[in-house]
């Protein structure tokens, strides 16, 4: 077994209301200095050893993200540092890209 | 977006890596989105100076749509090769979608056939942002469809949701509260695969937005049919009001008046194709690092209906305090699309800094800037006295908005990027002289084929086992109860809603605090008046596309017909038309074939109808590995109540016995129809006859019953014959009903009930106010027969029999009419 994380935020050239909305209540809250807030969903997998990288791919591609408008990075957590190198966000991934 | 391949659908997996620039190393410095705030891109960037200074430069034209000569003719109105900003603005306007350039020699036959006493009520009408119709005591209304399929495939839940907010601003920019949307769907076979994708996708993102935006949706459609499989279309309707003397057109018209961007910030969302500026002109190496990596721009874009909102009160505030001279919606095309349509309708010159134009994105180029498609942005033209009162307003509703720059005398559109010059174009030959096509047509040699295929050899059933058929039929696809889509809408938000799905027209009350003068604009402020008014609008939307299909010309007619009779059924007094009229591809003479025949049999329509068409929307390339969609011309015929109290309601029940009419002929007219689809899947024929003389007479009668009080209920009858109005009647009151098919008319009881014969409908009648209503079809020559009563008494509960053929619990009848969608869609 191991665990799995997946994170999955919109892309960034695509517009985030719920970030917007988000960054607005920053500062009516009086939380100044944030200039950006781009929010996403957060998965916990947990996987036995038969699921491979490719699946793990697939599942996030196809089922966890809408990889029209969202891109995602998978993280094994135990063991194994993360790695798979995926289509959803590319390596130059914006840093307000990655929770 | 008609010229995007429905099949291209932009996942994740397209990185497109940029290297190796040739004489384009600025605009992959420009392209680099990690540039810190504040840091200027490198100077270097496509002027008008530089295309003049290197004529030979190879430009990716072809990737963006435009054909050799329209390239050619670019070069010859500026006299040297566009820029990129130029290529970029050229390429979008004139595409089908923008330019209309294949349908445009047809449109104009809708011109040639308004008469003057048509125009009587039209205040605004084509190649407006939306047509305009007087209804009456100062009240205007303002209607039109448009077309969102292509996104909506790529991207079901987010191209239904900007659909919405594209028609909503549409109707915004006439000077109008939007009020009411409908929507138009269709999707390939509801069992299919990607319908389980496409179909929950598209309902949610209409509800999603509309909802949001607080919008009653009031009615529309929802088809099924294979030919729609890689390409359904979703076309979204809005309606608004205004009051007449407060009509406002888009143009930009006064040499110093200020030219004002408001709303969202624009961002690299919805560029698309115009990514190939930046990066097919790069060729092939890996050389370039991966941190300078230019991926394929989203074509999508995702709508946000709360900045919506506060565009549409910031806007309208603004129009109410007489601080606007011109307005357009940024739709498709964006920015390159308001702008040289506001110049090119004014008095042909405007200036345009792009560095003032807030953005979401750093280091976006100008020809992206221009491009974009960010939703929720509004460009208003103010004179320089009102820009701070206007900029207040904006402020008050947290609305983004920017000068960005003024109108001119110099008949050129010049847009400026860090200081240089990126575009100087006459606006004229961008927006409203583009090119037009005379694409050649031909009726196809399979037509005949088609029609001669008729249904006389299919097996027609016997009686006995017309209980099982009328189970099937009303649980099929397109007969079933559309609740599943329809309650995923609000229907009442706002209180003005009298009737919507599954009534024939939905009806709003045109309500005081609509008006976009004085304070009443603001909500909630002037409400009072609204219980008093009884004023209200009705429309309805229709389109057999399998009619269309066998004979384009009588289709469209159809189609009229039936939005038209839908209207009249509430009692509404049909007004005014629109259509969205989606085809398949105009490269394929059959296509322009069907086009010209459709546009002309509803243009014919329309003016022995005596109601003008006032606007409409195209889309084309519909189509799914070169197979075209059915033709789908879908007709909206709007209607006007002086009284909306005096609807008339589609369910039966107002009081036991009441009696049962059938207005209208039968005839044996099964080709097209919805029996021949479902038991047979078959398509060939004659569709049914149209008489639109007969339609506007039973109009008028049904016009009179309901101002005078005498018809309780009424439903027209369409695909699926008279069982499925009877059945919607029943199920629609919650009351039984016994009929009883006429011995006489030479037709057996299975065509009787599923005949698609137009200009018929079922109406309940009061006893007290039976012979009355009789004697006045019969001396009108309205044919009618006595078909059966209302049962509001029967023991056993509430029944539908049908006298020698079947009898049913409505249970039964509702458990399969409203069992199918949420069977498939959950």
């Amino acid at each position: 077994m191991a665990r799995v994380a997946v994170d999955v935020v919109i892309k960034p050239e695509i517009l985030d209301p719920q970030g917007k909305a988000i960054l607005a209540a920053l500062a009516r809250t009086g939380h100044a200095g944030v200039s950006s807030v781009r929010q996403g969903k957060h998965f916990d997998l947990e996987v036995d050893d038969s699921v491979t990288d490719a699946d793990l791919e697939e599942i996030a591609g196809g089922l966890l993200a809408n990889p029209v408008i969202e891109t995602w990075t998978i993280t094994r957590l135990d063991g194994t540092a993360d790695g798979a190198p995926h289509a959803g966000a590319p390596a130059d991934a914006e840093p307000e890209a990655a929770l | 977006m008609s010229a995007v391949d429905p099949h291209h659908r932009p996942g994740a997996e397209e990185l497109l890596d940029v290297t190796d620039p040739v004489g384009a190393v600025s605009l992959i410095d420009q392209a680099d989105h990690h540039l810190a705030p504040g840091v200027a891109p490198a100077s270097v960037q496509d002027t008008v100076h530089r295309a003049a200074a290197t004529p030979h430069q190879a430009q990716p034209y072809r990737e963006l749509g435009l054909k050799d000569d329209e390239y050619a003719r670019i070069k010859e109105i500026l006299g040297r090769r566009p820029t990129d900003a130029e290529l970029a603005m050229y390429s979008v306007m004139w595409s089908e979608h923008c330019s209309y350039k294949s349908s445009k020699v047809h449109l104009r036959y809708f011109g040639e056939t308004t008469t003057e006493a048509m125009q009587a009520t039209m205040l605004a009408g084509i190649g407006e942002n939306a047509g305009v119709v007087d209804i009456g005591d100062g009240w205007a209304v303002t209607f039109k469809v448009e077309s969102h399929n292509h996104p909506s495939f790529v991207e079901p839940y987010q191209g239904a949701a900007t659909g919405v907010g594209g028609i909503v601003r549409d109707i915004l920019a006439m000077g109008a509260r939007p009020v009411a949307v409908m929507d138009q769907l269709r999707f390939g076979p509801a069992d299919a695969p990607d319908s389980q994708r496409v179909v929950p996708g598209v309902v949610a993102g209409v509800g999603g937005y509309g909802n949001s935006l607080g919008l009653p949706n009031i009615g529309g459609e929802v088809v099924f049919d294979a030919s729609y499989a890689g390409n359904p279309l979703v076309n979204a309707a809005c309606i608004g009001v205004l009051r007449s003397a407060d009509l406002h057109t888009a143009h930009a018209s006064g040499t110093g008046n200020k030219v004002v961007l408001y709303g969202s910030r624009t961002g690299l969302d919805g560029i698309g194709g115009v990514s190939v500026l930046a990066s097919d002109t790069f060729s092939g190496s890996e050389s370039a690092s991966g941190s300078t990596a230019r991926r394929k721009l989203p074509s999508v874009q995702v709508g946000d209906p709360f900045a919506e909102k506060v565009l549409i009160e910031c806007t309208l505030e603004a129009f109410a305090a007489g601080l606007v001279v011109g307005i357009q919606d940024l739709g498709g095309a964006g920015l390159s699309c308001a702008t040289s349509e506001l110049a090119s309708a004014g008095d042909g010159g405007m200036h345009v800094t792009l560095d003032a134009v807030p953005t979401r994105a750093e280091g976006m180029t100008a020809a992206e800037i221009l491009s974009s498609e960010s939703q929720e942005r509004m460009c208003a033209v103010v004179i320089p006295d009102k820009v701070d009162d206007f900029l207040a307003v904006c402020a008050r509703w947290e609305v983004e908005a920017a000068v960005i720059g003024e109108v001119t005398d110099t008949g050129r559109l010049v847009i400026t990027h860090h200081g240089e010059t990126v575009l100087d174009v006459p606006p004229r030959t961008v927006a409203h002289e583009g090119p037009v096509y005379e694409r050649p047509l031909a009726r196809p040699d399979s037509q005949d084929a088609l029609i001669a295929d008729t249904t006389a050899s299919l097996a027609r059933p016997q009686t006995g086992e017309l209980r099982e058929l009328i189970l099937r039929m009303i649980a099929s696809p397109n007969l079933c109860s559309r609740g599943w889509v329809t309650d995923q809408y609000d229907r009442y938000v706002r209180g003005n809603t009298v009737l919507a799905q599954p009534a024939d027209a939905g009806i709003i009350r045109v309500p005081s605090s609509s008006a976009a003068s004085g304070a009443a604009v603001v909500e909630g402020v002037d409400a009072k008046d609204d219980a008093t008014t009884v004023r209200g609008i009705a429309m309805a939307t229709d389109c057999n596309a399998r009619y269309t299909m066998l004979d384009p010309y009588a289709g469209a007619q159809l189609a009229l017909a039936e939005a038209y009779r839908n209207v009249v059924s509430t009692g509404g007094v049909p007004t005014a038309v629109t259509n969205c009229l989606n085809f398949g591809n105009p490269e394929d003479p059959a296509v322009m074939w069907q086009f010209s025949q459709a546009v002309r049999g509803l243009a014919d329509g329309c003016a022995l109808l005596g109601i003008p068409v006032t606007g409409g929307n195209v889309s084309l390339y519909n189509q799914t590995a070169g197979v075209n969609i059915l033709p789908t011309p879908v007709v909206g015929v709007l209607g006007v109540f002086d009284d909306v109290t005096r609807r008339i309601l589609p369910g039966i029940g107002h009081e036991d016995g009441e009696t049962l009419l059938l207005l209208g002929e039968t005839r044996d007219e099964l080709d097209g129809s919805e029996w021949a689809n479902v038991v047979h899947g078959h398509l060939g024929g004659v569709p049914p006859r149209v008489d639109l003389d007969a339609e506007r007479k039973l109009g008028e009668i049904l016009i009179a019953g309901s101002r005078d009080g005498m018809i309780s209920a009424a439903h027209d009858l369409s695909e699926g014959g008279l069982v499925q109005a009877a059945v919607e009647m029943c199920l629609a009151g919650e009351t039984g009903a016994r009929l009883v098919l006429p011995a006489d008319t030479g037709l057996d009881a299975f065509t009787q009930l599923f005949s698609e014969s137009t200009g018929r409908v079922l109406v309940a009648v009061p006893r007290t106010e039976e012979l009355r209503f009789t004697e006045m079809c019969s001396a009108r020559q309205q044919p009618w027969v006595k078909i059966g009563i209302v049962d509001a008494g029967n023991p056993a509960g509430p029944h539908l029999e049908i006298q020698d053929v079947a009898t049913f619990g409505l249970g039964e009848l509702r458990e399969a009419w409203e069992g199918t969608l949420p069977a498939l869609f959950g």
